[in-house]
């Protein structure tokens, strides 16, 4: 019987999902209105000098990379099912569409943090 | 060659039928709020990696009124995304036994929803404390 790799998308979904839950909201007020609006925190809080910091490190490398691609493979997971929920069930086309989606956004991650160094 | 012409439900809006399938469907389509934040996320990485001027231009991007009123809808999703991924946990993980006794669905929900909101003052605390 051929294998099935399914537990490796399940493992990355639950992992993207169990992070989103988490973090999720605390970092989308951070990221997306206090800091935008200037609220709470300090002006700079997001600024290039302290961004530039935090992706330099190995630490802060390892927060951002985990954060970008384990959404995106929870993500991912669910929209795949969501499509052949609405009746999509083209399972090669829907697969590529949203894992190679997933992937490629997981690349550009990668290739941003070694881009930017240490 | 063949009259006959079975009835076959549509399946055209099944979600509706019944609150136990929109709760689903509510739950999941948290999916694409998910996606559409971590691309935003993405490309204030890549936008970092070419230079100050491109990382201040995603900085202002943010500040728009539609990006605004995108991301209070994505916390809106992803604030139920946290109550509905700890509501079918009982569900998704082993069964689970503490001194030979079942562990309830409402305790896991419980643990579930309050270490999500300490982590949530922990996230919001270390970054207000980068200065």
């Amino acid at each position: 019987m051929k294998r099935s790799n399914e537990p490796i998308f399940w493992s990355l979904f639950g992992a993207g999902g169990m992070l989103a839950a988490l973090i999720g909201p605390a970092l989308v007020f951070i990221t997306g209105i206090a800091v935008p609006l200037g609220l709470v925190f300090a002006p700079d809080t997001m600024s290039y000098a302290h961004m530039m910091a935090l992706a330099q490190s190995w630490l802060g490398k390892c927060i951002l990379f985990a954060i970008v691609a384990l959404f995106l493979w929870h993500a991912a997971h669910r929209i795949a099912i969501l499509l052949h929920d609405f009746g999509v069930h083209a399972v090669a086309v829907v697969k590529v569409f949203c894992y190679g989606g997933a992937l490629l956004g997981t690349v550009l991650a990668g290739y941003a943090l070694l881009a930017i160094g240490s | 060659m063949s009259n006959r012409r079975p009835y076959i439900r549509s399946m055209d809006g099944w979600w509706k039928r019944d609150p136990y399938f929109i709760r689903y469907m509510a739950r999941e389509v948290t999916a694409l709020f998910v996606a559409a934040y971590a691309v935003v996320l993405l490309a204030g990485l890549m936008r970092l990696s070419q230079g100050e001027a491109a990382f201040n231009g995603w900085l202002r991007y943010l500040k728009t009124p539609w990006m605004l009123v995108f991301h209070v809808i994505v916390l809106a999703t992803f604030v139920y995304h946290t109550w509905s991924w700890f509501k079918i946990m009982p569900k998704t993980m082993p069964i689970m036994f503490v001194g030979g006794k079942r562990v309830q669905p409402g305790t896991i929900t419980g643990t579930g929803l309050a270490a999500a909101v300490v982590a949530c003052l922990a996230v919001l605390l270390i970054v207000g404390g980068v200065r």
